[in-house]
């Protein structure tokens, strides 16, 4: 009791690890405590000019046009920033590693040898090993570009300020209270954000509807050629979107497509303006993902509905329900129970589809008085401006309010799911 | 008797439905197998079933001077291969690591995956290009190669893990007693037992790069460095449909082994889906 009281190795080590070694060598660890000591000097040495250089250019983003190139700058001070987490990671380490080893001399214990320590290297780094080269590529190719997003958003990186010739500044939330303040930019935004919103919902729900509707109809059970006719409604998933999507705007040409030459001229109607009439698009580009995103949605009801022993549906009919009641009571719970995170993934799929708004009409029709085409949603407008109009900052914005809206939305699911519940994970 | 009139028009009804989706979803797919054999050049006088069908533009498309159809071909076949190898081994990793073991940031970890697998990773689009223009990646298939290998990581990891979850601990243990080392309990007992799983990543990791676009967009620049999607929609684009018949030529050449691969293996998707949807 006298001894504990006493000593104060924990917090004494913990406090010498200000200097990183020191808490081990009060520990009287000296190889650990020269380790840790060797890769900080080394740390500094090593990354002295990535640092200096990248936290100046990340503050100042140049000061001397052509000679100083913003976008560079702005990239090697994310590095740099990058490097100093993963030097503050080492030396938080050090200080639960000094702090632990104190608190074990407190109470009394015996310290792990130099042999034993190795051993303990290798089993407790084992996983870090394991892990290190998916993190590093997600740290480049993931986080990397996630940085530079959020930073660019508050730069005025543009057509006219565009390195080397020009620098880009710092200019705060400008590009934000530009994008909700100028006539040109506020109507677009909440033009293109009205009909990102009503397209997620229409397209994903009439999806979702018509590949459960079919599921059921096809699960009756005197219903013959159930092999045949799956195949062939499989069939939109199995062929590459992308080609379905050009053959489609191929189909729906105005003065050629065989929309309006053949089937519309069929039953008498005058050939519809599908590209070039903002709402016509809109409705073809709603049928179109609904033909490409059913058969997903079928597959999976199909599933389900295979798996929903008959006793139940027998018991109902001796309790004498009617197939309205079966329906709304047996079937659609379980469906929508068991497809309930899929079809929750398939709202955020939608919401960032781009590939069957680029590729059926570019986005367009031209709108007068915006910047952004009559189909265009958030993620093909954020492509235009990055790489038709060269507004890098107002883009960035963009993506940030984007990523803002996908990830509470998806945070919000995720509570729900089982998995997010589990104790192992929290 | 009136069951079964009911019965009679119910099955009625419903053929007559599923009559009508099947035209609508096979009526584009024979429309562009019909494009493709008609001898003209454009979509104005291309039909359906032409008179005098031809492959001439299979043939053009195989002709190596004139067309970089085949190069498109093989870039798409390259990069999803190594896309699919590169996923497959950093995702079986990381995926064991965050079931097997219990490590500082473990918890953190798995939060940061979870929330980067719901941005699409082309959503930084900006940034993925000036990076790659900085690196010199730009225009080459290694770039793109790791932009899909890391921007899958996230997903299929969660996807991976919880099958590895259901794969019982003791196993491992035991092995461990007997003194088998970390690499060996991962190698001869665990990953033996994920074949499904690892099967299904293996898919998906192949599926996606083919089908996606705008990557591919923005990082390729030259004509015979071009997947299959960009090349085919250069093709559509570059003369307002002027090469339609080839483009629908091309399009069926790639449809039809893919549809096949992806009829053989829908089952599992399906089961893939499902494990990832309901359990993270």
């Amino acid at each position: 009791m006298d001894a504990k009281k006493t000593s104060n190795h924990g917090r004494n080590a913990a406090l010498l690890s200000i200097l990183p070694g020191f808490g081990q060598f009060y520990n009287k660890q000296f190889v650990k405590g020269a380790i840790f000591l060797i890769l900080t000097v080394s740390f500094f040495v090593a990354f002295y000019d990535t640092l200096n250089w990248g936290f100046w250019g990340l503050i100042t983003l140049g000061e001397i046009p052509v000679l100083d190139h913003s976008i560079f700058l702005l990239i090697d001070g994310i590095i740099a920033l990058i490097v100093t987490a993963l030097g503050l990671i080492i030396y938080a380490f050090n200080f639960y590693d000094a702090y632990n080893n104190g608190k074990k001399r407190d109470l009394g214990l015996k310290l792990n040898s130099v042999r034993e320590q190795y051993h303990n290297l290798l089993d407790n780094g084992f996983p870090y090993l394991m892990i290190s080269p998916g993190f590093f590529l997600l740290v480049f190719v993931v986080i990397f570009p996630i940085l530079f997003v959020v930073l660019l958003a508050f730069t005025n990186y543009d057509l006219y300020h565009s390195p080397p010739a020009k620098l880009v500044d710092w200019v705060g939330i400008q590009n934000f209270i530009d994008i909700f303040k100028l006539d040109l930019w506020r109507k677009t935004f909440f033009g293109v954000m009205g009909w990102t919103i009503v397209w997620t919902f229409v397209a994903t729900t009439l999806q979702v509807a018509l590949g459960i509707f079919l599921a059921i109809l096809v699960n009756q059970k005197d219903l013959k050629g159930k092999a045949i006719i799956r195949t062939i409604f499989i069939l939109p998933w199995a062929v590459p979107a992308f080609i379905s999507i050009l053959i489609f705007s191929g189909m729906f040409n105005e003065t050629f497509g065989v929309i309006n030459k053949t089937i519309l001229d069929a039953i008498g109607i005058g050939p519809v303006p599908w590209m070039t009439e903002e709402n016509w698009t809109r409705l073809a580009l709603i049928f179109i993902q609904s033909w490409l995103g059913f058969p997903f949605i079928f597959a999976m009801t199909t599933g389900v509905l295979q798996s929903i022993p008959d006793e139940l549906y027998e018991a109902a009919t001796v309790d004498g329900a009617t197939i309205l009641q079966k329906f709304t009571k047996i079937t659609l719970p379980l469906v929508l129970f068991a497809t309930a995170p899929i079809i929750i993934t398939q709202y955020t799929f939608n919401f960032n589809n781009f590939n069957v708004i680029f590729l059926f009409n570019g986005g367009g029709p031209a709108i007068p008085g915006q910047n952004a085409g009559g189909s265009d949603i958030l993620i093909s407008w954020i492509y235009k401006l990055t790489m038709t109009s060269a507004q890098y900052g107002k883009a960035a914005a963009v993506t940030m309010i984007l990523s803002l809206i996908v990830i509470t939305v998806a945070l919000w699911q995720f509570r729900r799911t089982k998995s997010f519940q589990e104790e192992d994970l929290m | 008797m009136s069951m079964k009139k009911n019965k009679m028009i119910r099955l009625t009804f419903s053929y007559l439905i599923i009559a009508l989706m099947s035209f609508i979803v096979i009526y584009p797919l024979l429309w562009v197998v019909g494009s493709s054999l008609n001898p003209g050049q454009s979509l104005s006088g291309s039909t359906m079933f032409p008179k005098n069908p031809t492959f001439d533009h299979y043939k053009y498309l195989f002709d190596l001077e004139k067309s970089n159809y085949v190069k498109w071909y093989w870039n798409s076949l390259k990069i999803s291969t190594l896309t699919m190898i590169l996923t497959v081994m950093t995702v079986s990793l990381t995926a064991y690591s965050f079931s097997r073991y219990r490590f500082i940031g473990r918890k953190n970890g798995l939060l940061t995956f979870l929330i980067l697998q719901m941005i699409p990773n082309f959503a930084a689009l900006i940034a993925i290009f000036v990076l790659a223009t900085r690196t010199g990646l730009i225009d080459t298939h290694l770039g793109l190669i790791l932009v899909y290998v890391g921007g899958q990581i996230p997903m299929n990891t969660w996807l991976m893990k919880g099958y590895l979850d259901t794969i019982p601990k003791e196993l491992d243990e035991s092995a461990k007693m007997d003194g088998a080392s970390h690499l060996r309990v991962f190698w001869q007992i665990v990953m033996p037992l994920a074949k499904p799983i690892v099967a299904v990543v293996a898919l998906f990791s192949f599926i996606a790069p083919f089908g996606d676009f705008i990557l591919a967009r923005i990082l390729l620049r030259t004509d015979e460095k071009f997947t299959m999607a960009v090349g085919l929609y250069e093709m559509v684009a570059k003369q307002f449909g002027n090469e339609f018949t080839k483009f629908a030529a091309g399009s069926v050449l790639i449809a039809i082994p893919i549809a096949a691969l992806f009829l053989m293996f829908q089952k599992y998707f399906v089961s893939g889906l499902t494990a990832g949807g309901t359990k993270g």
